[in-house]
Formats: C-alpha cells, sequence, structure tokens
C-alpha cells in the first residue's frame, strides 16, 4: 500500500551517515514548525570537494529519508555540483514524492542551501 | 431510531472516491461535512431570496432579513438562549475575539488575572494573551493532569478578587476532555469573574443549555455542527452585550451617525457590522434544523459509541499512545493518538491512500502539545454520518501503516 518508494522506506529505516562530525567546515540546519521535523547537515570540505558529509534530526520518514540521500548525494561531489543541486534531482532519486509532501523532502536541501550560504 | 445510510445519503461528498475507495472521512473536528438540506438553503438563498438585510424597503429585502433573523431565532433555541443574545460572527475565532477585546475593555486593568487552561486551541489563547499584553495584567493557564484533566484544586489557588475572567474550552479537540463548566462557573463567579466557553467542539456534539453552563458567553462554529464556513456565533449575557462597546464598527451597527461621532444600535446589531454572512447564517439554521431531526442525544450517543470502538481499538495496540482521558464517557468525539516512533504526517499520509482522512499535525494547539512532550499528533474525529465498519478500516489500516514504517 506504500505511497512511498522503496528507496524512501530503506533510508528511514537505514539512514546513511547519520551523526555528527567532529569539525565539520560547514553547517546548515533547517526545521518545520508546522511538524517539528528537523534536519542539520554537515560538511567536510577539501579542494573545493565534499570530503565527508553527516546529517542528524528528527521527524517524518520522507525528511529523514530525504536527508540520509541527500548525503550521498553530495558525497564526494565538487562544491560546484553541490551548489547547483536542484529539487527535481532530489525528488527523482526518492522516487518521487506524493504532492502533499514535497515540503518534507525538500526539508534537508534548505538544510544544504544555508550551509552553503557561509561560502558566499 | 436513525437510518445510518440513509444519513449517509444525505452527504453527497461521501460519495466521493479516494485513490478508488471509498472516502472515510475522520476529521470532523476540524470541519465537518455538509448535509444536502445545508448546501440546497445556501443556494436556494442566493437563486431565490438573495438581498441585504436590514436595510432594504423592497419585499426581496424583507424576506431577506426575516430569513436572518429567523436564522438567530433558531440557533438560539437550539442552545437555549434568548436570540437577542446571540451575534452572528465569522466564526468561533472571530466571537472569542470578540469577547476578549469586550471583556477587556470593561473589566481588566493593570495587575488584574486573566485565566485559560494548558489546552486551550489558540483561538482561546491567543486573543487572552494580547488582551493581558494590551492591559498590562497577569495571564495565568490551568494546569491538566496526565489523563488531560484540568486540576481544579489548582484552578481553586488561581482565583483571587483581581481574576476578572475565565476562558476554557468546553471540549478539547485535542485530549477530548469534557470540562465541568458549571463547576468552574460556580467557583469564577464567586470572585466575580466572568466565564467565556469555547464551545466549538461541544456545540456539534451535544445539547447545550446555556443557562444550565450558567457562563457568561459562550462562542462556536457553524462549519463544524454540519453548517457553511464563514458563519460562527457568540452567545453572551444581555447585561454584558449591553455594556461591551462594539468590537467592529461601521454600517449596520448604528443608532445614529455624525461627522465626529456615532451611537450604536441595540445588540445584538450592534456587534454585526456591515453585511453580515447571511446566507451562511441560513445555511446554518439549516444545519441546526438538520441536527434537531436527529436529535442532540443521538448524535452524541453515536459520536460515543465510535469514540468507544476507537478507544478500545488503539489501547489494544501496543505501539499506540493514546492522549486524554481513557473513557469515552468523559470524552467528545475524537482521539489523539501516535504510533510509536512515527511521525503523524507520515501515518496520515499512508492512511490517506487509503481513502481515510485523519488529522495530523498540532491541531492549533501547540502549548497542549509541548505540554504533552509531543511535536504533533494524530487525531481521528466523528460525527454523525461515520459508521463501525469505517472505524474498523482506520483501524485495521493503522496495523499496516505500522507494518509499512516500523
Amino acid at each position: 500500500m506504500s505511497p512511498y518508494e522503496e528507496i524512501i522506506l530503506d533510508h528511514w529505516k537505514n539512514p546513511r551517515n547519520k551523526g555528527r562530525l567532529a569539525a565539520p567546515d560547514l553547517v546548515g540546519m533547517e526545521v518545520n514548525p508546522l511538524c517539528g521535523d528537523a534536519v542539520r547537515l554537515e560538511l567536510k570540505v577539501a579542494q573545493g570537494k565534499v570530503t565527508d558529509v553527516r546529517f542528524d534530526g528528527q521527524g517524518c520518514a520522507i525528511s529523514q529519508a530525504a536527508a540520509s540521500l541527500l548525503t550521498e548525494l553530495i558525497q564526494g561531489k565538487s562544491l560546484a555540483e553541490v551548489q547547483t543541486l536542484e529539487e527535481k534531482e532530489l525528488l527523482s532519486a526518492l522516487g518521487g514524492v506524493i504532492q502533499t509532501r514535497l515540503n518534507c523532502a525538500l526539508l534537508p536541501l534548505r538544510a544544504l542551501r544555508k550551509a552553503l550560504q557561509k561560502l558566499s | 431510531m436513525m437510518d445510518l445510510a440513509q444519513i449517509r445519503g444525505d452527504f453527497p461528498v461521501l460519495k466521493r472516491l479516494e485513490n478508488g475507495k471509498p472516502l472515510i472521512y475522520l476529521d470532523s473536528a476540524s470541519t465537518s461535512q455538509k448535509p444536502h438540506s445545508v448546501i440546497l438553503a445556501e443556494s436556494r438563498f442566493y437563486q431565490e431570496q438573495n438581498a441585504n438585510v436590514r436595510r432594504g424597503i423592497y419585499l426581496l429585502a424583507y424576506e431577506a432579513t426575516e430569513l436572518y433573523e429567523a436564522a438567530r431565532r433558531r440557533v438560539a433555541t437550539f442552545i437555549g438562549a434568548r436570540s437577542e443574545e446571540v451575534v452572528f460572527t465569522r466564526g468561533t475565532t472571530e466571537a472569542l475575539n470578540l469577547a476578549a477585546w469586550a471583556v477587556g475593555e470593561t473589566r481588566v486593568s493593570p495587575g488584574d488575572r486573566i485565566l485559560v487552561t494548558e489546552m486551550e486551541h489558540h483561538a482561546n489563547l491567543i486573543p487572552w494573551q494580547e488582551l493581558a499584553r494590551r492591559k498590562r495584567a497577569e495571564l495565568l493557564a490551568i494546569p491538566i493532569s496526565e489523563e488531560g484533566h484540568l486540576d481544579l484544586a489548582a484552578f481553586r489557588k488561581m482565583l483571587t478578587s483581581r481574576t476578572k475572567v475565565v476562558a476554557v474550552t468546553h471540549v478539547s479537540n485535542v485530549l477530548g476532555t469534557v470540562n465541568p463548566i458549571s463547576d468552574i462557573v460556580e467557583e469564577a463567579h464567586g470572585v466575580g469573574a466572568v466565564v467565556v466557553v469555547d464551545a466549538a467542539q461541544s456545540a456539534p456534539h451535544m445539547s447545550l443549555r446555556v443557562t444550565e453552563l450558567g457562563c457568561d458567553a459562550l462562542a462556536f462554529s457553524g462549519h463544524k455542527m454540519l453548517g457553511p464556513t464563514g458563519i460562527g456565533v457568540l452567545w453572551a449575557k444581555s447585561e454584558l452585550l449591553e455594556a461591551w462597546p462594539p468590537f467592529l464598527t461601521g454600517g449596520e451597527m448604528i443608532r445614529e451617525v455624525w461627522l465626529d461621532r456615532a451611537t450604536w444600535a441595540d445588540p445584538p446589531a450592534k456587534f454585526e457590522a456591515g453585511t453580515p454572512p447571511i446566507a451562511q447564517a441560513i445555511g446554518l439554521a439549516a444545519a441546526v434544523e438538520y441536527l434537531e431531526r436527529i436529535g442532540m442525544d443521538v448524535v452524541q450517543t453515536h459520536g460515543r459509541e465510535l469514540t468507544t470502538l476507537a478507544l478500545a481499538g488503539l489501547q489494544s495496540r501496543p505501539h499506540v499512545e493514546i492522549y486524554g482521558p481513557k473513557k469515552a464517557e468523559e470524552r467528545g468525539a475524537l482521539v489523539a493518538f501516535n504510533l510509536r516512533g512515527l511521525h503523524p504526517h507520515d501515518v496520515a499520509t499512508l492512511l490517506d491512500q487509503e481513502g481515510i482522512c485523519i488529522r495530523a499535525g498540532h491541531h492549533c494547539a501547540q502549548p497542549l502539545h509541548r505540554r504533552l512532550g509531543l511535536a504533533a499528533s494524530c487525531r481521528a474525529s466523528f460525527h454523525i454520518y461515520n459508521t463501525r465498519e469505517e472505524v474498523e478500516a482506520f483501524l485495521e489500516a493503522l496495523d499496516r501503516v505500522w507494518e509499512a514504517l516500523r
């Protein structure tokens, strides 16, 4: 019955890169006060590349799975690639997200953009 | 006895299919569905009777005014009140804002005390917060027990000669708790405080008699009691309505106007500035007629039966946490709950796939959720058109949600 694609359930039940970094270079945090979803992203950067990434947070399956998947999408990527990552890339990596819950899926991306703000 | 199949046939939206499945609407505490007679009353007004009220000389306007005032009389009878004590507003929120503002203008001075409760909907909290801020008064919240009842011993200790008003909900929109209004009134009146009751969750489900409750003002909405949106009621004792200054000013609420001043019409017109929600008032009267034809006792019994079934089903599942009183007799027709470790939005989204609509979030009661240590909760609520089969389908679907996400 799940409208949640397998990939969402997988990342929800087995989150990747969850936790904190000892000394992150970039940190971004985003909260949805309406539902209590919270995502914190921490990045380690060297030679213009994301060398390590962690997320921490709490909330619904979609926001947390999206955060977990996002860490995989940006791990090892150049900062230029990470900065131009689009919403539709994350959504399609998630296998599509039901329209009533787009905000949940995009919360981690907003956290990432906050983290990147410190670059400019 | 009521014929549930026939009742369901009166609600056109229940014919809707959701993802190919019959709609199971369990969010009536948010807004109820509307029977055909209500929809028809509103559309008939626009098609055959539409004119502004209280100003036209022609027959059409006279008839519109008659219908509007007949709606007021019907609503007054519904709550055991006199019609001149019934003010039409846009909803409970506007009614409570009016009451808070008027109580503030007439009774509250710096250092006075305003009491609310920990279980209030934002609509019966923020107007009092704003009043306290404006008048530099003290705002205190009556605490709740672990099971979600008001702590009446604590309430008594909060009552002083400076307590001017107690604002309390009749039925909590999250816990379901039915508060002992007449006991609260007796204590509050003992120190000279007025009592304002938020009846948004009680008016749709039980017979209300304002004289028996004993409160000084009471507010509710049309849309939660099978009526239209955009119409609500503020009932208040005549002596208060006489003393209160108008909340909104403009047309319709005046007696005489000069360039530099004006005098007011008698209540309730004094509180109905501008063109009122005429069609909506007529729709509300049709909703009252519909409820009275079934009988409020039958409505209440039906809600309690479904709540009993839902409570028992939820309580038998160890991964479900329920908020509020454990007994259906102590509740309105709703249950808030969580599945351990799952976010309410995930639960609601998965139920939606099966055509089941529940509320998920903080239900406009953030301080209560904070008190319960929660970010959000799920809520299933019932009305006259819901069936035992729907509650059972909801419980079974909840098991599939748990299997999918646990």
